[in-house]
């Protein structure tokens, strides 16, 4: 019992991250049929961003790295944010009439980005101080042992997705965005400016990767291919949920991290990982549109 | 519409077919020594991906990630075969089980596993080459194709299935060989793979076979069938409504691409002498796309310059400048797509080809605009490329 839930919660935190970096995914290339093979290295923009912070703040003001995380996240999306818009202007905005050659064009970015982070960061694999609020664990009971660090992200990802959502499914600007990706001639004809939502909507999207990047720094050290590794999960997240829609994405998300953890379990990692994928393609030739189908007709 | 088979050939570009056997089969073997002999070889065992991409990809609107997967089953079935035969009792014989490959015994593996035996015959082992890669493609496509699974998700799902190949091979080290791969191979039926005079020879029978392969490719795109699949790429409901069936195309087109894979794999192995996961994952798979976008999608003779051109500049940046290749290849390949669809062969129809005839009209040596083909050709890639949305 007491390993189950253990094994459980590990699930969970997996579960957090995959689903921080689907979100941002579901918005490029759910809603705007961007598929950005680049998505991983906004992470990673957003990981080293945290990591920068948090060296400054023990360097300049040591009171601070106790708290440094807590601007680490705003920083890491503004950074993420602000890469994602100029990369929209240079790149994106020419290739949305090929989806196919923006996902060429993302990885030529991708080895770039990745060329840039060892050339600036070095190969090395780096991780930020974490806060001592954040190291330590919760034993409701004796057998069972969740390290505070996993619940932060938790309670992080759970802030994040109720963002997102409210900003995509309530706010004014949201119902701009499906707006036009459901009719881009038709939202300019009542005046939208569809260029603007395109660029935020491509720069919220890496913003979130950024986030995703801050929670990463607190689980696992941070390299200059760490995006690469969770770029396949993070797709196959997007495309089995049902890609444009928030609730398959989380319901996928959480399928697929709680499955692989459990599977870990009985078959070791690598068996249980192919044993995921091989499950998540089986079920998208049954059902090509994933888990949750976009009422959006195309 | 019928052609025979040299018509098809002058229409479709024997003179440039010409040109690169002359490359391949005389310039090469004459101005390099062995090893460059045999470096251009391994290059050369990359452009049979890059053709079959040209063909599912550019003519066929199938974009797949996982063409590593097929070369890799070429690679590794002969692999197998060249693995047993270096295996023998006697050579192993310090092996707590002699007579089979070193990676088992030191897996503690003790018998041969059943699916290794076959590959102890040569000719299974050529079949296997020949209709094992076709076969698994096929039957990949037919699960998706038929599902009317396109674009995107095609490729992703051809992504997650080499990412499962290579986790595959990689996890079951005593069957696999893991992450090192099959390696120290030796002797092909007693034939010393390594010598300079087998090298020479695996490069000319990679060379022929590689010409063939594009021949064929050639011939294909220019019967009725090619037409249909091009359509198919640009127009797919119009097609499925004139009453053909869509996916049983695509399919064979898929297929095709995965036998030309197939075959590449082997010859890396023959050219090599070993056969890892690092070649087949999911980074050289899309390396095989870059090679075809580079060359020209819609080109199977650019696709074969473009491995050249890519393989040869990172051979030469890549150990000189291992920092300056990434973002030189990263920067190619954002141009490449934005400003050059359609790769080297655009930018030769757009360039070269329209001032040569233009030329050779001023001399009144020939139509303004070449034959009708010619036109088509120039329009189409003047034209921006179809959008793979299903708007």
């Amino acid at each position: 019992m007491a390993i189950a839930a253990m094994q459980g919660f590990a699930g969970l935190s997996f579960f957090s991250v995959l689903l921080l970096m689907a979100l941002g995914l579901a918005i490029i290339f759910g809603q705007m049929r961007v598929i950005n093979m680049a998505h991983g290295e906004f992470m990673v923009i957003g990981a080293y961003t945290t990591y920068m912070l948090s060296v400054q703040a023990s360097a300049m003001a040591p009171w601070a790295s106790e708290y440094y995380i807590l601007l680490a996240i705003p920083a890491a999306f503004l950074t993420a944010f602000i890469a994602g818009m100029v990369i929209e202007v240079v790149m994106i905005r020419h290739l949305y009439h090929r989806p196919l050659d923006t996902l060429l064009a993302t990885w030529g970015l991708a080895l770039i980005m990745q060329q840039g982070f060892r050339t600036f960061f070095g190969a090395r694999e780096v991780s930020p101080s974490t806060p001592s609020w954040l190291e330590g664990s919760w034993r409701p009971t004796d057998m069972i042992d969740i390290p505070l660090n996993g619940m932060a992200i938790m309670l992080l990802t759970l802030l994040v997705t109720l963002g997102v959502v409210w900003l995509m499914y309530r706010s004014r600007w949201g119902l701009r965005v499906r707006a036009t990706m459901a009719s881009r001639d038709m939202s300019m004809a009542v005046g939208i400016n569809t260029r603007w939502v395109d660029r935020l909507t491509f720069a919220l999207g890496c913003g979130l990767a950024g986030i995703a990047g801050a929670a990463f720094t607190m689980i696992s050290s941070t390299g200059p291919t760490s995006g690469t590794l969770y770029i396949v999960d993070t797709f196959l997240v997007v495309v089995f949920g049902g890609a444009g829609s928030i609730t398959g994405t989380v319901v996928s998300a959480f399928l697929i991290a709680q499955g692989q953890s459990i599977l870990e379990f009985f078959l070791g990692s690598s068996m249980a990982k192919v044993t995921t994928l091989l499950v998540i393609i089986g079920i998208l030739m049954l059902r090509p549109e994933g888990l949750f189908k976009s009422k959006v007709r195309r | 519409m019928s052609y025979t088979l040299p018509k098809i050939l002058e229409k479709r570009g024997l003179p440039g077919l010409l040109i690169l056997a002359f490359v391949i089969l005389v310039f090469v073997p004459l101005t390099m020594d062995v090893d460059g002999i045999n470096l251009t070889g391994r290059f050369l065992s990359f452009a049979f991906v890059a053709v079959g991409l040209s063909l599912a990809w550019g003519y066929g609107g199938m974009l797949s990630l996982g063409q590593g997967l097929f070369f890799g089953i070429g690679g590794y079935a002969m692999a197998m075969y060249l693995k047993l035969e270096a295996s023998t009792p006697e050579a192993t014989r310090i092996q707590s089980t002699p007579g089979i490959p070193d990676f088992m015994d030191w897996n503690q593996i003790t018998a041969l596993p059943w699916f290794w035996v076959p590959f102890n015959s040569l000719t299974f082992t050529v079949l296997a080459i020949l209709i094992l890669p076709a076969l698994v493609a096929a039957l990949i496509g037919f699960a998706l194709f038929t599902r009317r699974v396109t674009g995107v998700f095609f490729a992703i799902i051809t992504q997650a299935l080499v990412t499962i190949a290579t986790i595959l091979v990689i996890g079951q080290q005593g069957y696999t060989g893991g992450v090192n791969g099959i390696t120290d191979l030796r002797t092909l039926k007693g034939w010393d793979i390594h010598s300079d005079s087998a090298l020479v020879t695996l490069y000319y029978v990679n060379g022929v076979l590689l010409l063939a392969v594009i021949a064929l490719g050639m011939w294909v795109l220019s019967t009725k069938y090619g037409r249909i699949l091009m359509a198919t790429r640009d127009q797919e409901n119009r097609i499925r409504f004139s009453g053909y069936n869509v996916a049983y195309f695509k399919v064979f087109i898929f297929a095709l691409s995965a036998f030309m894979s197939g075959i590449g794999g082997a010859m890396f192995t023959l050219q090599v002498g070993f056969m890892s996961p690092s070649i087949i994952g999911i980074i050289p798979s899309i390396e095989f796309v870059i090679f075809a976008a580079v060359g020209g999608r819609l080109s199977l003779l650019g696709a074969v310059y473009g491995t050249l051109l890519v393989t040869y500049a990172r051979n030469l940046f890549a150990e000189a400048y291992p920092e300056l290749w990434l973002f030189l290849i990263g920067g190619i390949f954002i141009a490449v797509v934005m400003f050059a669809p359609y790769g080297l062969a655009g930018l030769y129809e757009k360039y070269v080809k329209r001032r040569w005839n233009a030329f050779l009209a001023s001399r009144g040596w020939k139509r303004p605009n070449g034959s009708d083909d010619d036109a088509l050709k120039s329009q189409l890639m003047d034209a921006k490329p179809a959008s793979e949305a299903s708007k």
